[in-house]
């Protein structure tokens, strides 16, 4: 399947976003709110559940569904506030040795005014350099739309994980058409170009599991991955803080070095 | 990742690192002064008149920054990758590679500022908009890691349109590896300050260039996560008087201090004075 196909699959309407995951595969979800300095984003959810038992905090990005819900999650795109709001969650997380599970669906962090006078860069920034260390497992899984920045600041993680049909890239194929070949409407061949999909991502070793959508058939994907999760937090659990963390910062150096 | 048309304006006077006394004269594009070539350099490339800040190459930042034969350049043989295959970006690396005599877009290794030893980067606007390759994200965390290693502060200037498109997701990556290193860097107990020079922005605002224990900028600096265009185009709104200029990050709470060019040498020496007395016992 051409990388275009499935980035407009990503995209569509319908596909299951953060809180469709977390209604499927975790229990007992109790949502917590605000960053604690400015207020609350709703494009950022994240709080209490448990996995197969297991407890965790789970934080997604939600682009909402209805135009109401879509509005209220500002589609997905979040200001600072929602990514201190998670970093808020994280450390939270760590404080009581609760792994951590990030679902990303977005089309990149919102570029706004307000954004911007409230450190949408900083906010960001923190983040990387925070989950780096965060001294308990994390596992990122990119649902949807992976949008550059906005999506790396839930996905600095032990593992990241796409679904099959998910696209994870530095910048829209629209963005990269205008900017590098001078044409939007070359969006089709920028998709191609900027290896976005899961599969791609997988072969350059930025990708650690692709889970399979089932033709469409999500409720036995959510299966599938509520499986592979508590299986892969089980293993990630048994390490020392020591060896997680030294693994988690290989994995990153590692991505772009040169050969020789 | 910002269109070129903020690259372009204002002129850089010099672009490639050497220092030309040709006869030329320029427009400050801040006040319309007629400046000479010699006046400029004199000035350190600020207008004497209405305290434009030029642009630098990193080559004639080093020269005003670093004791005269301090320098020892790191990494500069390594060869940037092309990791997508992306359509053109060799040609593209070559040319720029070629225009600077420069291996990336950021210059890297280990200086004395006012005898005041430190880990360095510079970055270089001109090469391909400073964007961030792969090589930039391999340098810095080479840097990093070596100046942990050695128990350097590590001084940085940051120029930057951002991620670097033709890699991808590979220069998406980069602002994580050199988060990491930033951060190991920072817990060993060490001293990262950050100097934000006009313009920098996306990926690079996003990561190390905010994540100095100190961070400055120099005047009328721009510095953004969004460039104003595309803010523009999003919110069809307009944009506040002075928007992502450095002193409006000042105001907001995101720097710490405003560096004019003429005081940096001596403002980046006491800071690296002053922490050297507390680097002695961390870490232990």
């Amino acid at each position: 399947m051409r990388a275009y196909e499935r980035l407009q699959m990503a995209r569509a309407k319908g596909r299951p976003g953060a809180l469709a995951c977390i209604s499927s595969i975790f229990t007992d979800f109790y949502e917590l709110h605000g960053d604690r300095f400015f207020g609350e984003d709703a494009a950022i959810v994240g709080g209490l559940a448990r996995l197969s038992g297991r407890q965790v905090t789970v934080i997604g990005i939600e682009k909402g569904g209805s135009t109401d819900e879509k509005l209220l999650r500002n589609f997905g795109s979040a200001h600072p506030e929602g990514y201190r709001k998670a970093l808020r969650l994280m450390k939270q997380a760590e404080k009581f040795r609760r792994p951590i599970v990030t679902l990303v669906d977005t089309s990149g962090a919102y570029c706004g005014i307000g954004a911007e006078e409230r450190g949408q860069g900083s906010a960001i920034a923190q983040n990387l350099m925070e989950m780096m260390r965060l001294r308990v497992p994390v596992v990122a899984i990119v649902l949807g739309e992976g949008g550059s920045g906005g999506a790396l600041a839930l996905a600095v993680a032990d593992e990241v994980w796409m679904l099959e049909n998910a696209v994870y890239s530095v910048i829209s194929a629209e963005g990269a058409a205008s900017i590098l070949y001078k044409d939007a409407s070359k969006a089709e061949k920028a998709a191609e170009d900027l290896k976005i999909t899961a599969q791609d991502l997988s072969a350059l070793g930025v990708v650690d599991r692709i889970v399979s959508e089932h033709g469409g058939d999500f409720s036995l994907c959510f299966s599938d991955l509520q499986t592979a999760l508590h299986d892969r937090l089980s293993a990630l659990c048994a390490l020392s803080p020591e060896a997680l963390l030294a693994a988690r910062y290989a994995k990153f150096r590692k991505i772009g070095r040169p050969e020789r | 990742m910002l269109k070129r048309s903020l690259f372009k304006r204002p002129k850089i006077a010099l672009e490639n690192g050497g220092e030309d006394f040709s006869s030329f004269s320029q427009e400050c594009p801040g006040c319309g002064k007629e400046l000479s070539q010699g006046e400029l350099f004199e000035n350190l490339h600020v207008c004497p008149r209405c305290g434009l800040h030029f642009r630098l190459s990193a080559r004639q930042r080093l020269a005003i920054l670093a004791d005269e034969g301090s320098f020892i350049e790191h990494d500069s043989a390594l060869d940037a990758a092309d990791p997508l295959a992306f359509p053109g970006y060799a040609e593209k690396l070559q040319i720029a590679r070629k225009a600077s005599g420069e291996n990336e877009a950021v210059l890297t290794g280990e200086a004395a500022i006012m005898g005041e030893k430190t880990a360095l980067f510079i970055m270089n606007g001109s090469f391909m908009m400073g964007s961030m390759g792969s090589l930039v994200g391999e340098k810095l965390a080479r840097l990093f890691e070596f100046a942990q290693k050695e128990r350097l502060p590590v001084v940085g200037f940051t120029v930057s349109g951002g991620a670097r498109m033709q890699e991808g997701i590979i220069s998406l990556m980069q602002m994580a590896k050199v988060s990491g290193a930033v951060k190991l860097h920072g817990e060993a107990g060490l001293f990262y300050l950050a100097v934000l020079t006009d313009p920098t922005t996306g990926g690079v605002t996003a990561s190390f260039a905010m994540e100095g224990d100190i961070i400055l900028a120099e005047p009328g600096a721009l510095i953004a996560f969004a460039g104003p265009r595309v803010i523009e185009q999003t919110t069809h709104k307009k944009l506040p008087e002075g928007f992502q200029r450095a002193e409006f990050l000042l105001k907001n709470g995101f720097i710490d201090a405003i560096a004019e060019r003429k005081a940096q040498r001596e403002t980046i020496a006491a800071l690296l004075a002053f922490h050297k007395e507390g680097a002695d016992h961390a870490g232990l």
